[in-house]
């Protein structure tokens, strides 16, 4: 059984499109990286999956179960963290957590007081005196603390300084390891390569690659920069170049030898080649024409 | 029950002030009247003989220098206006604050029905009415101990009635437009609430106003009509109760397949 599983998934919205036949699926203790430009339709797709919004044509099932007709059932066994946490003002901390596990009909507290003390959050605070990584950290422990079996993480590190990061990822990955399913949405391009297995990349409210994360990276390419000349080698497979005055730079994702009995053939008096920036390789996904599945 | 009790509990210290003042108002109000009562005669017939003016707030029905008749116009008043507005106040913003305060995804991302966060809303705001009125009505039984006047009491608790139900429909009302916004609402709120009581007003002045008594609450929550009359215009008041029930059933239909924004 497929965790999550979207099936010509489509949102508009009047006639602006949001999503459009999304198919992505997701399997049981996968942690799965979800990215795309702004406005591509991560955040539409993330709040038709929770029943925030409903869909205008297609389907979608969560452990099994119809999102539309399940939800209730669905969401109990669901942990979110939106983008942006908002809560009621002038609660405080453990007050907003307590409201949060009596939604969900669970005593969480032995939960909430471990991840309040590892996360290091002031429980006698008031939520809108909190800093955005404050409120970040009441939004994880909310989303952990019923220990539930799929996590929809929306942007979840931006605001958490490095410590609380790596604290944040071993969470995941303890919960991983006990079965829990991880659906992470993320502009940090290192975090989706470090911690997933595979990822989709939406744009323009389209699916445009869902893979591994090792097949979407190209690890094998690499970036080369030529000195001395400013023409390209006589080589395929070559991404992103760029020529000035006297030097010539490109991504080469083809056989190694072949690369370095052309650039043999040519007079340069330097060289560098290394692998490429991680945004570099992603960047060709975000940018250029879309071409839907 | 968690977001019923979370609603009272958010709202505790409005609800407080509102009930304190209306209380203390009716309050200073029967105050006055031992005062006004020695001096009355002729306040009385000056009252009675404005015209339009003396129509439009009922002092034609009732005599001004009774306790009964002073209570009715006074108070009736009060609790009107007082009463309507923060029923308006509670209807208007309990469905739309969640979006309007970003904490809609909060909410509804935890497993509940959505049927169920309107009920329990609901129930939020018609328990506080109601909570409210059973403190004004003691506190006016009490006023009128204080002052050693004796309440004719059928008369007195319609009136109360009346204004409880008047209260619910509003509240009922503008909980039904709650569902359709996502903004505050506060001036649509109480914008509908000074309507309906103007319009009474005017109907009660113009003769050629008859069909208003249809569409407000004010009219069959007519303080001087009640006391006169010793009864409440019933179909009026089950009118009024369509009314509200028309709203509570737009805000079930429309909130279970709302949207909710960003």
């Amino acid at each position: 059984m497929k965790i999550i599983e979207t099936k010509n998934l489509t949102k508009y919205y009047g006639k602006a499109r949001g999503i459009i036949d999304l198919n992505l699926d997701v399997a049981q203790s996968e942690i799965f990286g979800f990215i795309g430009p702004n406005g591509a339709g991560k955040s539409t797709t993330i709040r038709t999956l929770l029943g925030l919004i409903s869909p205008t044509s297609g389907n979608a099932s969560i452990f099994g179960k119809d999102i539309l007709k399940d939800k209730t059932e669905i969401l109990s066994n669901i942990g979110y963290m939106p983008s942006e946490a908002m809560f009621y003002n002038n609660m405080r901390v453990h007050e907003v957590i307590r409201l949060s596990a009596d939604l969900h009909k669970k005593d969480c507290r032995k939960n909430a007081a471990q991840l309040c003390k590892r996360f290091d959050l002031d429980t006698k605070k008031k939520v809108n005196e909190l800093s955005l990584g404050n409120r970040k950290k009441v939004s994880i422990v909310c989303a952990f603390q019923h220990q539930p079996d799929l996590y929809i993480l929306d942007e979840p590190t931006s605001g958490l300084d490095p410590l609380m990061q790596k604290a944040f990822f071993e969470l995941i990955h303890e919960r991983q390891q006990q079965g829990g399913t991880v659906f992470l949405s993320s502009h940090v391009l290192s975090e989706i390569q470090r911690h997933c297995q595979r990822a989709a990349i939406i744009r323009e409210g389209r699916l445009i690659a869902c893979d591994l994360v090792e097949n979407l990276s190209n690890t094998k390419a690499r970036q080369v920069v030529l000195h001395g000349v400013n023409t390209v080698p006589a080589l395929s497979d070559l991404k992103n170049i760029e020529t000035s005055t006297n030097s010539v730079s490109f991504l080469f994702q083809g056989n190694m030898k072949d690369l370095i009995s052309e650039i043999d053939k040519l007079p340069i008096t330097d060289m560098t080649i290394t692998e490429p920036e991680l945004e570099e390789i992603f960047m060709h996904f975000y940018e250029g024409e879309v071409t839907s599945k | 029950m968690t977001i019923l009790i979370h609603e009272l509990k958010r709202n505790r210290i409005s609800f407080l002030i509102w009930t304190i003042s209306i209380a203390f108002m009716l309050f200073i109000c029967m105050i006055m009247y031992p005062e006004m009562k020695t001096s009355m005669n002729s306040v009385t017939d000056m009252f009675a003989n404005m015209g339009g003016f003396t129509e439009a707030f009922g002092m034609d029905q009732v005599n001004f220098g009774e306790v009964m008749g002073f209570y009715a116009i006074e108070c009736g008043n009060i609790l009107g206006i007082g009463g309507g507005f923060f029923a308006a106040l509670l209807g208007i913003g309990i469905l739309s604050k969640e979006e309007k305060e970003r904490t809609a995804e909060f909410l509804l991302t935890h497993p509940i029905r959505r049927s169920s966060v309107i009920f329990q809303k609901l129930l939020a705001v018609l328990l506080q009415l109601l909570i409210m009125n059973l403190v004004l009505t003691a506190a006016s039984a009490a006023s009128f101990a204080l002052i050693g006047e004796t309440l004719a009491m059928k008369e007195f608790l319609l009136l109360h009635t009346a204004y409880l139900v008047l209260q619910l429909e509003i509240a009922c009302i503008c909980f039904g437009i709650s569902a359709f916004i996502r903004q505050s609402g506060l001036g649509v709120g109480l914008g509908l609430a000074a309507i309906l009581y103007f319009a009474n007003i005017i109907g009660n002045i113009n003769s050629s106003g008859e069909f208003i008594k249809y569409i407000t609450p004010f009219a069959y929550a007519e303080a001087s009509d009640i006391i006169s009359s010793a009864s409440i215009e019933m179909p009026l008041m089950l009118l009024g109760c369509l009314y509200g029930i028309a709203g509570i059933v737009a805000a079930f239909i429309k909130y279970m397949r709302k949207d909710i924004a960003a």
